[in-house]
């Protein structure tokens, strides 16, 4: 049954699917709805903008008459299963032979229909004696135009042995023509066999002919190419060698391409003179700077979020920007970020007078220019004024101090690595008959150790620089994680260097630029090394906290490192994966860790100098840098009674070491001079006499003094200035024992207590930050760019995938339902009519048995009354 | 009777020689009345010099004393003079009795001398020999009492008062000793005779501190605990059968005044200063919950108050919980506290309590606004001085405060004399809150903190730039915030880039800002 229903239904669908409704109904006004749209969008094709809804309705209906109704009436009505196969309500046959007969049937069947038409397979196709397979594969070149030459060509021989027609001509023909001596009717076998022969004749002469044209042709494309390389002359003359040796059709094409797609000249970049250089690097100066100044406000890492901005529509994509930041470009003077205009004519003064001596500067390297080459000098004269006059310009226009600021930078940027080349130079020429000039790139610490120890300093930094030449990445591909490793390593020897004794500074301080150029080459590798190092030295901090509840100050390679992240790393912007941790590290180690002795002193004021350092550009308060000078400057006072300030950890208002840096001797301050502390003491102090030991307190002193006045410079704009260093002013004013320093400190000290106001400068109260009102809408539509029309962006391609066959699944599932709902609509509707025929069938049956009862009454009642 | 049996035997003593020795002595004693001699050998070990004859002997005595309590071998009732002995016409039983009784008061005095020993497991074995001693008395008193409740209350007196030593640091061994204060019964008895104790210690030392005497009573007074519920009772040392219910160790009511007389006893005299801040650092958790009447620690807490600094921040949580659970009226309380603040607030260890603390104290919205506008403006300008991990505290904090009283908005929104300079008219160093101006200031603390080094706190400072959202910021995940933990946060943070300085360096001291280079030399 279930075999009988399916080909029924399936001739059902298929005769519903072929037909098609009448064309009339489709031109019928009536009939066709239209989708109204609300826009038309360029490039949308939509399927769905005309519909013939009754059309579609009535298709449905007749559908589901066709086929569900027809089950629907079947239903219940049984059929009976008839299984036409072969032998199958045979019970004498075994299953195997009855499959065996299926098979051979089956077989025969197929086999039947193919062999009807089939040659003998075996049978190779030959042409002219020639395999077909052979010739399809087309080994043989042929020429384009030859085989249309053929094409045209139909002899008369060759239509009348093809098509038969007018057989009883030719017969003739041939008879008068060739064999006139016989006379003697030939049969036809003869005949076929002669014509075969002659057409073989025919088609051989043919070939021998194609033959010599196509030598021909070859022979002229043989010549063209010996003009054709006079004309172009680029072909070089290997490849020209080669075309002669294996000549190729395509390779004309090739020719004709080359020459159609050949690069005309183009101007090559000019060479670029002193000026535009300079101008050039001023200028990335200038960006680099102003990045920088947007990384300290805090603001870059949004901007690097939403890079597309908003372009007008009369936007020319020039790059001009009608009232840009162009304005007020950004230079430093101090450290200290001018824009104010108060500020501009005294700055414009120093700023000329820098100016003078940078022209000077530049002076002196055009005499030494000229000296090399006489005949450019009165160019390079002439380009001098003119950048001369151009920097007047510049230096007039009232924004304009960043360009000299930035070359200052210029030339503090430009100068060392002058001296360091000649450094180098001589170093190099000291070390050349012991150094070998290259170098493995060092796989372990071990390895970096035994290539650099040894060595003094100079030589140590040329070892590297070797080092870093020979295992440059653009080398080798492994060369660039080797070079990644040698940072670390090389972090690991410079704290190694930092802590032994005595630490070898110096050759920290040679290995920088190393370090530095590793640095820039891989920031990533650079990063996760200090930041492995910050970590660990801040977690040992942090254990060693929670045991004891202090930490000893940490040793000179952490400061030694903390100084090289600041180099390295840029410590004004807002956050910054290194120096903000870095940060973090110094106000852990001011506020947590003991100052029990002068070297815990010598390294508080190293972490200072740090400190201050770090904040200088960003002018950022540090808090614990100032509680610790406060302390600091504590330790200087003998009476701890009385104070008008607190201390905070880890200085304590008495108790041991708590008078460090009170002067044991009062006499000592006449024999004292200012210079600079040794890092070296930070590490460890040397045995000293007493007087020694006072002049090495009085340097701290002095150093700690300094700080504070570089301090009161760097914050006297917050608005808190005086509440911040008023502590520092009370311990200054009334407790420090100024009076047994010598007169150098006393001048610092007057100075700080001048810049220190006594009573707080007047600020305004606070208000909110006035709401930017809402801008007036924009004629200039903004232009969102979309790549991908109609899809949904965002999501990974599986996500996507995933997505697609949900909706798809969604939509399917949905129809499907509407048509069983359909469906049972429809059974629904027929059952109800075929019920309401039946129904009225009945009624209209006793209207009539009525009426005729009511007629047959009246009739009756006629005759009576006619009677 | 007949002196010992010559010592010689044990002269050359070697391990396996003073064990069997002391077994067979031992041996021989229980055996035989006649051999009651013997235990003179046993107990004279108990002074040898070597502690592992010390602790052998112990064992070996507890054992001997034990079975003689069990086979009722010891005289009981008052003890006759040993001298009298010879006179007295006495059966022998009876006189082996009184003999081996004063045997056993030796050995006592013995063991307790050994509780100041100098090794550990002698202490040890000592004071688990006597607290078997006192099991066994318990369940054969040696007194005829006419209560029916017995309890070796003298034995356990001596023991705490030899564990409370004078000069010797005791913690290992009243650790020890913490299993044996589980039992409800020698709690109890202990409770009352560390009270009476320390009656006696303190006023025999007129007043003074002794700290290492204060500190043995503070660890084992720490380490007793009252059941919370009087049906957890059931666990003693001593059974006692007859009336269990009227008997005062078995009623919590009596245990949490014992608990409460003896740490009354205890804060009474003066303490070291590091006492102090032990003392309160438990105080709120496991004292003041199991004391029948808290508010009898006023005295003390409001003189801890009174100390200042850490003490003085410590305390604040047994006052609050005064205040706010036993209804207890404390003057000028916010005063106080407002005269608290100082810089050192952020550095001391308890800083997380005192800001949990304070901000509870400050969560109340019926709060005068002069006092909140005070504290905010006191936190403000301490603000000036402290670190990080402080400032991402203080910084919600304050908004929260401003959040809950709109009052205070002026403080960050004053529109009305905009633009007009004009001093601070906060006065810092005014005490009364009432007095100090600080509802007519202006936070300008908080501006000069949007320039803090640290990204974070310079962020949550911004947030006095626009009008505060209706949301309290939540600090309580932040109190425990350690310097390390913001480091980790911020080198776990993922960063697309990593930007470099681009003027490079030549020489170590050698920048475009250098600082260090100007005071310090390489060499």
């Amino acid at each position: 049954m279930m075999r009988k229903q399916q080909t029924f239904s399936r001739g059902l669908s298929d005769k519903v699917r072929k037909s098609k409704a009448a064309p009339e109904i489709q031109k019928n006004p009536f009939e066709v709805k239209i989708n109204r749209k609300k826009f038309d969008v360029l490039g949308r094709k939509s399927k769905h903008d005309v519909g013939l809804p009754g059309v579609s309705r009535s298709r449905a209906i007749q559908k589901r008459k066709d086929t569900l109704l027809k089950e629907f009436r079947l239903k219940d009505k049984n059929n009976t299963f008839i299984d036409r196969r072969f032998g199958e309500y045979d019970s004498k046959l075994t299953p195997e032979e009855k499959i065996l007969q299926r098979f051979t049937l089956e077989r025969q069947r197929t086999q039947d229909r193919k062999d009807m038409y089939n040659l003998n397979e075996e049978e190779e196709l030959t042409h002219y004696g020639q395999s077909l397979a052979e010739m399809e594969k087309m080994t043989d070149v042929i020429d384009s135009d030859s085989d249309s030459e053929e094409k045209g060509l139909l002899s008369a021989e060759l239509t009348a042995t093809h098509f038969g027609g007018g057989g009883g001509l030719l017969r003739k023909k041939s008879a008068g023509d060739d064999e006139e001596e016989e006379h003697k009717p030939r049969s036809r076998q003869e005949l076929i066999e002669e014509l075969i022969i002659k057409s073989k004749q025919e088609k051989r002469e043919r070939q021998t002919q194609k033959e010599e044209a196509q030598e021909l042709t070859e022979k002229l494309d043989q010549e063209w190419k010996s003009i054709q390389n006079l004309l172009a002359h680029k072909t070089p003359k290997a490849e020209r060698t080669d075309e002669t040796d294996k000549p190729k059709l395509d390779q004309y094409d090739m020719m004709v391409r080359e020459l159609g797609f050949e690069m005309k000249a183009q101007p090559s970049e000019k060479l670029k003179s002193a000026e535009e250089l300079a101008r050039e690097e001023r200028q990335r100066l200038q960006t680099l700077e102003a990045d920088r100044l947007k990384r300290m406000m805090g603001d870059a890492e949004e901007d690097a979020v939403q890079t597309n901005t908003h372009i007008s529509a009369d936007d020319m994509n020039d790059g001009f920007i009608l009232d840009g930041d162009d304005r007020k470009t950004l230079a430093y003077k101090d450290g200290k970020w001018n824009i104010e205009g108060e500020e501009e004519e005294k700055e414009d003064e120093d700023g000329d007078e820098e100016g003078g001596e940078e022209e000077e500067e530049e002076d002196d390297e055009d005499d030494a220019e000229g000296e090399e080459d006489d005949e450019e000098g009165e160019d390079d004269d002439e380009d001098d004024a003119d950048e001369d006059h151009c920097d007047l310009q510049s230096d007039e226009g009232s924004e304009d101090e960043d360009g000299q600021g930035a070359e200052e930078e210029q030339v503090c940027a430009e100068e060392p690595p002058a001296v360091s080349e000649e450094q180098k130079k001589a170093a190099q020429e000291a070390a050349k008959a012991e150094l070998p000039y290259t170098f493995p790139a060092p796989e372990s610490y071990s390895d970096l150790k035994q290539l650099l120890q040894g060595h003094g300093s100079e030589q140590q930094r040329l070892i590297l620089d070797r080092t870093l030449k020979c295992n440059h990445p653009s080398l080798s591909a492994g060369n660039k994680a080797k070079l990644q490793k040698l940072f670390g390593f090389l972090l690991e020897y410079v704290g190694d260097l930092a802590t032994q004794n005595p630490p070898d500074l110096r050759t920290v301080s040679a290995l920088i630029p190393q370090i530095c150029g590793l640095c820039q080459m891989f920031p990533e590798a650079a990063c996760k090394a200090v930041q492995t190092l910050l970590s660990d030295s801040g977690h040992s901090m942090e254990e060693t906290l929670e045991v004891k509840g202090r930490a000893p100050m940490p040793d000179l390679d952490m400061l030694v490192l903390l100084k090289i992240t600041a180099l390295l790393f840029p410590s004004s912007d807002f956050r910054h994966p290194v120096t903000t941790p870095a940060f973090l590290f110094l106000s852990q180690a001011l506020t947590r860790c003991a100052v029990v002795s002068l070297e815990d002193v010598c390294k508080g004021l190293v972490l200072c100098c740090l400190a201050l350092e770090y904040v200088s550009l960003s002018q950022r308060i540090f808090p614990e840098l100032l509680n610790f000078l406060l302390g600091l400057l504590h330790l200087t006072v003998s009476d701890k009674h009385n104070m008008g300030y607190t201390v905070v950890s880890p200085f304590r208002r008495q108790g041991k070491s708590c008078d460090l840096l009170v002067l044991k001797d009062p006499n000592v301050s006449h024999s004292w001079n200012r210079k600079p502390i040794s890092l070296q003491t930070a590490h460890r102090l040397p045995a000293q006499s007493p007087v020694e030991r006072d002049h090495y307190r009085l340097s701290l002193i002095d150093s700690c003094l300094d700080l504070v006045k570089r301090c009161t410079w760097l914050y006297k704009d917050l608005p808190s200035y005086a509440h911040i260093f008023q502590p520092i002013r009370a311990l200054l004013l009334k407790h420090l024992p100024v009076e047994g320093y010598p007169a150098p400190i006393q001048d610092l000290h007057r100075e700080i207590l001048d810049a220190i106001p006594e009573k707080p400068s007047q600020h305004a109260p606070l208000v909110f930050k006035k709401k930017k009102p809402i801008p007036l809408k924009l004629f200039t539509p903004k232009i969102v760019q979309i790549l991908d029309y109609g899809k949904k962006r965002g999501n990974t391609k599986e996500e996507k995938e995933r997505e697609r066959l949900k909706h798809k699944y969604k939509r399917e599932f949905k129809g499907a339902l509407r048509e069983i709902r359909k469906d049972t609509r429809f059974l629904a509707r027929e059952k109800l009519s075929d019920v309401m025929s039946r129904c009225v069938k009945r009624k209209v049956k006793e209207l009539y048995g009525s009426l005729a009862t009511q007629e047959g009454e009246w009739k009756a009642l006629k005759r009576k009354n006619r009677k | 009777m007949a002196s010992s049996t010559d010592s010689n035997v044990k002269g050359e003593n070697s391990q396996v020689s003073y064990k069997k020795y002391i077994n067979t002595k031992t041996d021989r004693v229980l055996q035989s009345k006649k051999h009651a001699n013997d235990i003179f050998d046993v107990i004279e070990y108990l002074q040898s010099e070597k502690d592992k004859e010390v602790i052998f002997a112990t064992n070996a005595c507890s054992k001997v004393f034990c079975q003689l309590f069990y086979r009722g071998d010891l005289y009981v009732g008052d003890l006759p003079e040993e001298e009298d002995l010879v006179n007295g016409d006495r059966s022998a039983e009876e006189k082996y009795r009184i003999f081996m009784r004063h045997r056993y008061s030796n050995c006592v005095e013995l063991l307790l001398e050994n509780i100041g020993h100098k090794a550990f497991q002698v202490k040890e074995t000592s004071l688990c020999a006597l607290m078997k001693f006192v099991a066994a008395e318990g369940k054969h008193p040696l007194q005829n009492l006419d209560e029916h409740y017995n309890f070796p209350r003298e034995l356990l007196q001596t023991l705490v008062e030899h564990l409370l030593s004078e000069k010797e640091d005791m913690s290992l061994l009243i650790s020890r000793f913490q299993e044996f204060l589980e039992m409800d019964d020698v709690r109890y008895y202990v409770m009352s005779s560390v009270r009476d104790n320390i009656y006696r210690v303190m006023g025999r030392n007129k007043k003074a501190v002794i700290p290492v005497y204060q500190n043995n009573v503070f660890t084992l007074l720490s380490t007793i605990n009252v059941p919370s519920e009087a049906s957890k009772m059931r666990h003693f040392l001593v059974r006692q059968d007859y009336k269990l219910e009227q008997w005062k160790v078995a009623k919590l009511k009596e245990h949490k005044r014992a608990f409460e007389q003896m740490w009354l006893v205890f804060l009474k005299f003066k303490l070291p200063s590091n006492m102090y801040k032990k003392i309160l650092v438990i105080l709120h958790e496991s004292i003041m919950p199991q004391m029948s009447d808290p508010t009898l620690l006023i005295d003390f807490l409001s003189a801890a108050y009174d100390i200042g600094g850490a003490i003085s921040l410590l305390s604040l949580n047994g006052l609050f919980i005064l205040i706010h659970k036993h209804n207890l009226d404390y003057p000028d309380f916010y005063k106080k506290l407002y005269s608290l603040l100082d810089p050192s607030i952020f550095h001391v260890k308890y800083r997380a309590r005192f800001f949990h603390l304070v901000n509870i104290f400050l969560s109340s919205t019926h709060l005068p606004a002069y006092l909140v506008a005070a504290f905010v403006k006191r936190f403000a300008r301490l603000s000036l001085t402290a670190p990080p991990t402080s400032l991402l505290i203080l910084l919600p904090f304050i908004c929260n405060l401003i959040r809950r009283h709109p009052s205070c908005r002026v403080l960050i929104h004053r529109p009305s004399t905009a633009e007009e300079p004009c001093d601070d008219p906060y006065v810092m160093e005014e005490e009364d809150p009432a007095q100090c101006h600080a509802l007519e200031s202006s936070l300008w603390e908080i501006k000069t903190l949007q320039k803090h080094y640290h990204p974070d706190v310079a962020k949550a400072a911004m947030k006095i730039n626009e009008p505060l959202t209706e949301q309290e910021d939540d600090i309580s995940e932040l109190l425990e915030l350690s310097t390390f933990e913001l480091m980790e946060r911020e080198l776990k943070a993922e960063r697309k880039t990593i930007p470099l300085e681009f003027d490079t360096a030549t020489e170590l001291l050698k920048s475009s800002r250098e600082v260090l280079g100007v005071h310090f030399s390489l060499e």
